[in-house]
């Protein structure tokens, strides 16, 4: 089976700490897989995340993701790397409050170079696909949290990635737009989706996932893989 | 709580102090280089306000300076005129005569005056010593401090003249004489044994008067004189007034370029001072709130954020006193050469009101966000930093987002809007910085232009005397070499006296030996000589002009240069002295022979007090020219023809020398060195201002920065962007700056010339050509770009993580 994301032996030490936050951790993660990482506060979650993501890099290990060594990159080749394979959902949003929705949505397609129209092309495909096409012009300010997340999904799909990482995607909405987006991450993986989500909330890794790694103080307690997603 | 220095208050105080480093650096390095210039400015102003009313009453000067024949009257008369009623203070008689020295490379200086003295302190014209000491024996002089340069230092060997039997005199010293009362001195006996057939000895008296405030007044004083002793003893008087006139020209001339970049200083001081502190205090509104949600009361948090802005701009201010002292000194020693003070140094009061309105200044720019974070409700203050950003500037984000250009330059571009108030400090900040590099390097071309203006007869290769009846003083000075300024008028020295060892040929003859000798390619003669001038009491300098004299001719203010008989050329102020204009005609006398002269041009020539005329000689039949200015051929070399042509003309009783280069004008390079230094600082301040601000910018917006780069920005599209949001800021402040410099050139030029009594040529105005001004607005957007460079490097090396996480 193809890993997309591959690591080995992957810690992580901030400062001067003796402990690890994170590992080792020895992680695959298969093409088309949804995996859903848990564990309590400072389990080390955000940083699994982040390490995959090439925002951070470990302590110690390596971490190979669609295909390529990302712990040995440069920044520059960090970002082609993210813009290319990656694509992120965070907690709050993180939308550009002064673009607009479309404007979010291209923005990743515009770093990469590609053409205006081209990237306004997909931007439209993707809000339609998410519903969010009547918000084109409006700016995020002024959107739901629901609308907002999808805004978020959509700008991380726009480069058709490798792979989504989403970091607690419902952690900041009620529980109706917590379901929307919950269905959201269901049917971009039954699109085929490789997804590696961070959440607290085990309602959310039980729909969405298909194996869940449970986080305790740094370290893989908990390994189970789900026969379907419900 | 009592204040700053400890407990809770003083805690917070240092350690926002302490945390904002860049901040405060930047408060404190803006108000250093703020100060500073101002310091500098403020110093300079004073000192050029009536300088030589300072020097003259420090100096006990001269209201008199009078020659007297010692074979008409004795010592001892002499000694009897200062118990005349007026008489406050006199001092001499001093042994007085002219000599015409060689210097030791065998240029000739002008004819100096040297006075027999056997000190420097006197109770009149009380000299200041510059440099070196008194002379003490024979073959020892002290020389007029103007002319203290690479070509005379001390030590310098001078002869007397240049004859065979002339002393050498040892540079011993340099000093400053505000009344002008002699050029060179020396031991009574020294001046004595110098006296020559040509060059008789008088003696000289200074006096002080208590009445000597008006030319009426000074006549007065000077008929007493006369009358007191033998007809026919006073040969010669020299009044303060007159001295002084010719100062506070000079002087005036700076004022308006100084006031210029005073003012261009404090205007951007304050801006940048405050724009930086606001944004400081601006972006604590969140901590401002925390403070208040753990009991600080809202007084005691305006003051703390007053005090964090006062602290690092006191450490700024006090620097910039000592840098703006320490800078201010050369420039200082350089007035003094230039205007004949003594010993000036920064007026105590500019040390106190300069840090003193820089203070209040920074106080008030803090006071006004530190009330506003004050009156803050607790809750609204914490909210500041997590609340949605304003949502100022989308159409900006819009519009920018439709143009051709890659994503990063485009989000940049519009990221100012976001700001308007802080990308408007900036732009200003920008705007004077380029205002200032604009109107410096104009004016530092004008004043080149001003200087290769200048007695544009010395631009000759070679010169050649005849000599003859209006070669000496009074009726024809020859100067060999282009001479320092003389104190107090930016002007070269006029010799006084009979002047010695002149040639006497006759000029057709010298005229047929220039013609003769080859490597000539062209000539044109001249005679100086004064002239009675209807409308003008006294006499007037008159150059008079014989062959093809374009070479020699002055830049024009108005009108073309002569071309022919019966034309005069004057300059600015002969016209308004006259009431004459362009076209209209003026009786001159020139050696008793009157003509009615048409008036064809205006010229730029500030000699002899802006009354100079220049005239053709074959309008008068007697004048002959006396000296003839040579060009020689290209590939001719000035020395060899020089001294091959007064092989000739030599037996003939003429002689002929290379001219050296001209020297740069002490005032001119004293105007280039204080513009290019408030140039620099006005510029650095510029930079620390854009500096600020987008430090300020990238702070505010690291979160997104961290977005955009999670999204896959790269480092170089983040130096992009954040260099790209200062670029338009960069470019509006070159398309403002530089008209607003361009125009304050074309005002502050004229009203140089009008203090100094004259009016400009086009050479010295249209100084600019269109590729500079390109250049210099530029300059505008590098200014802005540098500014922006460091803050652009952290934000592309900041940790995405680390961003994300940044509220």
């Amino acid at each position: 089976m193809t890993h997309v994301i591959e690591l080995e032996g992957v810690a992580k030490r901030y400062g001067g700490a003796d402990a690890p936050a994170l590992g080792p951790v020895d992680l695959g993660v298969a093409q088309g897989e949804a995996l859903a990482v848990t564990g309590p506060s400072g389990s080390g979650k955000s940083t699994l995340l982040n390490l995959i993501a090439g925002l951070d890099r470990p302590s110690e290990g390596s971490v190979t993701v669609a295909g390529q060594r990302i712990d040995r990159m440069g920044e520059h080749a960090l970002a082609r790397f993210r813009r290319e394979r990656i694509g992120m959902v965070f907690q709050f949003f993180n939308l550009l409050d002064d673009l607009t929705v479309a404007d979010n949505i291209q923005l990743p397609a515009q770093l990469t170079g590609t053409a205006r129209r081209a990237a306004a092309s997909r931007a439209g495909e993707l809000m339609e696909v998410l519903g969010i096409q009547k918000h084109a012009r409006a700016y995020p300010g002024r959107l739901s949290g629901g609308e907002r997340q999808r805004v978020a999904v959509a700008r991380a799909l726009v480069n058709k990635p490798a792979l989504l990482l989403a970091d607690e995607p419902t952690g900041a909405l009620d529980t109706a737009s917590g379901q929307d987006v919950r269905e959201l991450l269901v049917d971009l993986h039954r699109g085929g989706q490789t997804v590696v989500l961070v959440t607290h909330d085990l309602e959310l890794a039980r729909a969405c996932a298909t194996r869940t790694i449970h986080l305790v103080d740094g370290h893989v307690a908990v390994d189970t893989h789900a026969e379907a997603v419900r | 709580m009592t204040g700053f220095g400890s407990g809770a208050l003083g805690r917070v105080v240092r350690s926002g102090v302490g945390r904002r480093r860049v901040q405060t650096l930047v408060i404190a390095v803006a108000t250093m280089m703020a100060v500073a210039s101002a310091v500098v400015a403020g110093s300079l102003i004073v000192a050029t306000n009536a300088p030589f009313d300072h020097a003259f009453a420090r100096q006990h000067g001269a209201h008199i300076t009078a020659e007297f024949d010692p074979a008409k009257v004795s010592a001892a008369q002499l000694a009897g005129t200062r118990r005349l009623d007026g008489v406050t203070a006199s001092a001499g008689p001093f042994p007085s005569t002219t000599v015409n020295p060689v210097g030791p490379d065998g240029g000739h200086l002008p004819a100096l005056t040297v006075v027999g003295r056997s000190g420097s302190g006197e109770d009149v014209d009380a000299l200041d010593l510059k440099s070196g000491r008194w002379a003490r024996k024979q073959g020892e002089v002290v020389l007029s401090a103007s002319f203290s340069g690479p070509f005379l230092e001390l030590g310098t060997k001078l002869r007397s003249s240049d004859a065979e039997d002339a002393r050498t005199l040892t540079v011993v010293g340099f000093a400053l004489s505000a009344s002008g009362t002699a050029e060179m001195w020396a031991t009574p006996a020294q001046v004595r044994s110098l006296v020559s057939g040509d060059g008789g000895l008088s003696n000289q008296m200074l006096y002080r008067f208590d009445s000597a405030a008006t030319k009426a007044q000074i006549a007065a004083d000077r008929k007493a004189i006369a009358a007191a002793l033998p007809a026919g003893a006073l040969v010669g008087t020299q009044s303060w007034l007159d001295t002084k006139h010719a100062a506070d020209q000079g002087a005036a001339a700076t004022i308006p370029f100084l006031v210029a970049f005073g003012v261009l200083g404090i205007v951007m001081s304050v801006i940048i001072v405050g724009s930086v502190i606001s944004g400081a205090v601006g972006t604590s509104l969140r901590r401002i709130g925390i403070l208040k949600a753990i009991g600080f009361t809202p007084r005691e948090v305006v003051r703390a954020y007053v005090a964090q802005a006062l602290i690092p701009a006191a450490a700024g201010i006090a620097l910039g006193v000592v840098l703006g002292n320490v800078l201010a000194v050369p420039l200082l020693n350089d007035t003094e050469s230039v205007y004949g003070t003594v010993s000036l140094s920064v007026a105590w009061w500019v040390d106190v009101v300069v840090p003193a309105g820089a203070l209040l200044v920074v106080a008030v720019a803090a006071l006004v966000p530190a009330l506003r974070a004050g009156r803050l409700r607790t809750v609204e203050a914490i909210a500041v930093g997590r609340a949605p950003r304003t949502t100022r500037g989308q159409w900006a984000h819009r519009a920018a987002g439709r143009l051709p250009l890659p994503r990063p330059v485009t989000y940049g571009l519009a990221s100012p809007f976001a700001h308007p108030v802080r990308a408007a400090a900036m732009v200003l900040a920008v705007t004077f910085g380029t205002v200032a590099a604009t109107f410096a390097v104009g004016l530092t071309q004008s004043l080149n232009a001003v200087a290769h203006a200048q007695d544009p007869e010395n631009r000759a290769d070679v010169t050649a005397v005849s000599g003859g009846d209006g070669a000496g003083p009074g009726g024809g000075v020859v100067e060999r070499r282009r001479a320092p300024a003389a104190p107090g008028s930016g002007q070269a020295p006029a010799a006084s006296g009979p002047n010695q060892g002149q040639a006497s040929a006759d000029p057709a003859a010298v005229r047929a030996a220039i013609a003769a000798q080859s490597g000539t390619a062209s000539y044109y003669g001249t005679t100086t000589g004064d002239a009675k001038v209807s409308g003008i009491s006294g006499a007037v300098r008159a150059v008079l002009y014989q062959g093809d004299s374009r070479a020699g001719g002055y830049e024009m203010i108005a009108g073309h240069w002569l071309s022919g008989r019966g034309q005069v050329v004057v300059p600015t102020r002969f016209l308004e002295r006259t009431g004459t204009r362009i076209g209209g005609s003026v009786r001159v006398t020139f050696q008793k022979e009157t003509v009615s002269l048409r008036i064809v041009g205006e010229a730029f020539d500030t000699s002899d007090d802006g009354l100079r005329l220049h005239a053709d000689l074959d309008s008068f039949a007697k004048a002959k020219p006396q000296v003839f200015h040579i060009e020689v051929k290209s590939g001719v070399s000035a020395a060899t023809y020089a001294r091959k042509l007064n092989a000739v003309v030599e037996p003939l009783g003429g002689a002929a020398f290379a001219e050296s280069a001209p020297q740069g004008e002490n005032m001119i390079v004293l105007l280039e060195a204080m513009a290019a230094l408030l140039t620099f600082m006005l510029v650095s301040v510029a930079g620390l201002g854009v500096l600020n601000s987008v430090v300020l910018d990238t702070r505010e917006r690291v979160h997104d920065l961290g977005v955009c780069k999670a999204l896959g920005m790269s480092p170089r599209q983040t130096v992009t962007l954040v260099l790209a949001s200062v670029a338009g800021i960069g470019v509006a402040g070159g398309l403002i700056g530089v008209p607003a410099g361009y125009a304050l050139h074309d005002y502050v030029l004229p009203v140089m010339g009008r203090a100094a009594g004259t009016g400009l040529p086009p050479s010295v105005l249209d100084v600019y050509d269109t590729s500079q001004l390109v250049l210099l607005g530029l300059a505008g957007v590098l200014v802005a770009l540098l500014g922006a460079m460091t803050p652009a490097g952290w934000a592309a090396k900041v940790r995405t993580a680390t961003a994300l996480r940044t509220e």
